[in-house]
């Protein structure tokens, strides 16, 4: 915008492997400064297209520009404006923290005088100030990731992508890791991030939903919840409520049913006739509810509802 | 090229080989136990060869004989046995390899002026050292029968008789024709070609192995430096092991080293640029440590084993066989280090070998270059 050519900007982008479509015809773009929330289940192609961006995997078609820069054709031109973070911890277990620090720092070309400075930035940010001298293998999760972090981000890439950044750690360093994320965004960088935690998904700007290559829906977190749900969401409260599941599914004038913890969530074209119905129709199946109320939908609900309604048609073309 | 990034992965190689047992163990322990079992294992020479006698005679004259066998460094007269079948049953169970029979009429043939024939009988099961055994036995017969013609000479007055030809022998390079000498500096090559190999086997495959791969192409390093800075620590690594080889050479093997230490140094770099880059090339490809350290080990060994000059002589090979050697660059090597330690030959000397070592290294290193993406696959 202004001028300013979008951070990311992704035009029918394809990859497969073999008969396999990891990637299938996907666009988006991405402003500067922004946190852009790339969700989707294991396997949606996620990790795939974070790859082609960073100059990783060439894609098979499509076009896919990064600070303005043709990813295909210049793979080392985009590599010196990004920071990366791969899904699985990368560093060298068998090097300190510091020389980690240090090497990353060499291979991003940092120059001397700023090296010491964005090491002990990163040291600090990381809350490893006193471990600088342990081996990186003995750190936990928490730590390692928040290193990988800083390794990423020394020589301070306008642009970082994060590929579920947070699996595998602890609630409390999730939260410290997002916090940091929502500081480099206030700095005005570009943050691309991964997750499959939809609360996470919250923090973002904005949002990408892709499944099975395919992005099913995007905007922001308000505006997925407001558009993306054909009908709105009850809660039901009940016995039984596997069978309860069962026989909701089959239920005329249910669009969809799934668990939600212990109660149930259904998506019915119209709230204030479905609720009536639906008691009644749980009722003369002898099971009894506790409570049924038109609730506002998560990103969960969202997302749930449309993977599997796409699952659904699917299986009705079949 | 970025020198920042060079020395960062360079320091970085460093590190992870010092931190590392099993690299350690391949960089220290390797080449010397390599070199001991191979300088000790691997012997040409024929000495102490155990031979049974089966004297019919019993005289002064068989007894002369027989003593020339033992006083012979090549031969170890281990027993002289009563009758025939305990003969052949010493060579059969090998405890033996050559059985010697003094025929009853010894020295009646001897005093009558007629030859005498003696039987050998040799064990070809080590045809090598059969062959040696033979012309050793040979060598002594002959001795003996110009000793006694000069007796007989000296015993009708004709005193001042003396042999009409002698060969007054000087073995150049290796005084002593131990083969030792010539197999030790032949070990370091053998060493240096599986060692050095071996070593960077393992770097690319290791780090794909653990998964760092994926973080470092997503920086701005470029394959060059990658190949460079993870090479360099194992030149500086190279040519210590093979000093180290050098040295146990010639304080432990007793070889000498009559060359030039530049030229040592210059060919030995020029052979760790092709063992390294070989062995870097087998890494990016495997993938794996265990299938690259496997294919370089193979790659090596049997090669600068047998191809090589280091056990057979190349010059006696088939032509076919002399031709595929070219291509083994232990050869190379081997001769330029066998010329530097024993006839302190000079580069001009040996410009075909270091011609063929630095073509490989050319070759080797340019392809090394090249072969590594940053890409995933």
């Amino acid at each position: 915008m202004n001028g300013q050519p979008q951070a990311v900007v992704v035009q029918d982008l394809v990859k497969r492997f073999g008969d396999f479509t990891a990637v299938d015809n996907i666009s988006f773009e991405a402003s500067r400064g922004e946190i852009f929330g790339f969700l989707g289940p294991n396997g949606a192609g996620k990790s795939t297209t974070i790859r082609i961006l960073c100059g990783l995997l060439h894609p098979t078609s499509g076009k896919a520009l990064v600070a303005g820069v043709d990813v295909a054709r210049e793979p080392e031109r985009v590599r010196q404006n990004i920071g990366y973070m791969s899904q699985k911890f990368s560093l060298y277990n068998d090097l300190k923290v510091i020389e980690n620090l240090r090497f990353f720092a060499g291979m991003y070309g940092v120059n001397q005088a700023d090296a010491a400075e964005r090491i002990a930035w990163a040291v600090d940010m990381a809350g490893l100030t006193g471990r600088e001298h342990l081996l990186t293998g003995t750190l936990a999760a928490g730590w390692k990731q928040r290193l990988a972090l800083g390794c990423a981000v020394l020589h301070r890439p306008p642009i970082v992508f994060l590929d579920e950044p947070t699996s595998g750690v602890d609630p409390i360093s999730r939260r410290l890791f997002w916090e940091l994320i929502h500081r480099m965004a206030d700095e005005g960088v570009t943050v691309f991030v991964t997750t499959h935690y939809m609360d996470e998904a919250e923090y973002c700007n904005r949002l990408v939903l892709i499944d099975r290559g395919r992005i099913v829906a995007s905007g922001s977190p308000l505006e997925l919840k407001l558009k993306s749900m054909e009908g709105d969401l009850l809660l039901v409260e009940c016995d039984q409520v596997g069978k309860a599941l069962e026989l909701l599914q089959e239920a005329p004038g249910v669009t969809d049913a799934a668990i939600f913890g212990h109660a149930l969530h259904l998506v019915v074209p119209d709230a204030e006739r479905a609720i009536p119905e639906v008691k009644s129709y749980l009722g003369e199946r002898r099971i009894a509810v506790s409570r049924i109320e038109r609730i506002r939908p998560t990103l969960e609900d969202v997302f749930v509802s449309l993977t599997s309604l796409k699952g659904r048609r699917e299986k009705e073309q079949a | 090229m970025n020198w920042n990034r060079l020395r960062a992965m360079a320091r970085k190689e460093m590190i992870q080989i010092r931190r590392d047992a099993r690299s350690i163990g391949i960089v220290i322990a390797m080449p010397i136990v390599m070199l001991l079992a191979f300088g000790y294992g691997v012997s040409f020479d024929t000495k102490h060869i155990p031979v049974y006698v089966y004297d019919r005679e019993q005289s002064q004259a068989s007894r002369d004989f027989l003593k020339r066998f033992q006083s012979s460094r090549y031969f170890n007269v281990v027993r002289s046995v009563g009758n025939y079948p305990e003969l052949v049953h010493a060579v059969d169970a090998g405890t033996c390899q050559i059985g010697i029979v003094i025929p009853p009429d010894f020295s009646a043939r001897l005093g009558s002026g007629q030859a005498v024939r003696i039987q050998a009988i040799f064990d070809g099961t080590d045809s090598n050292s059969a062959s040696l055994g033979m012309s050793y036995t040979e060598a002594v017969a002959q001795a003996h029968s110009a000793k006694l013609q000069l007796e007989w000479l000296r015993a009708r007055g004709q005193g001042s008789v003396r042999a009409p030809l002698s060969v007054d022998s000087r073995t150049w390079f290796n005084e002593n024709l131990e083969s030792m000498v010539t197999i030790v500096p032949g070990v370091v090559a053998m060493v240096m070609a599986v060692v050095g190999t071996f070593l960077t086997s393992l770097t690319v495959a290791r780090e794909w192995e653990r998964g760092t791969m994926e973080q470092l192409i997503s920086t701005p390093v470029t394959p060059l430096e990658i190949m460079l800075g993870k090479l360099l620590p194992y030149v500086a690594i190279g040519l210590i092991d093979t000093s180290v080889c050098a040295i146990m050479a010639v304080w432990w093997f007793e070889v000498p080293f009559r060359g030039h230490i530049w030229v040592f140094l210059l060919s030995t770099t020029l052979f760790l640029t092709v063992v390294l880059s070989l062995g870097y090339f087998f890494s990016v490809v495997a993938k794996t440590q265990l299938a690259a350290s496997q294919i370089s080990l193979i790659a090596t060994f049997l090669p600068a084993f047998l191809l090589s000059g280091f056990v057979y002589p190349i010059d006696q090979m088939p032509a076919v066989v002399q031709g595929i050697t070219h291509i083994v660059p232990a050869r190379y090597y081997m001769a330029i280090l066998r010329n530097v330690f024993l006839k302190g030959s000079s580069v001009f000397n040996m410009w075909p070998d270091f011609f063929g070592l630095a073509l490989f290294a050319a070759i080797l290193g340019l392809a090394a270059t090249r072969i590594f993406r940053k890409k995933l696959t």
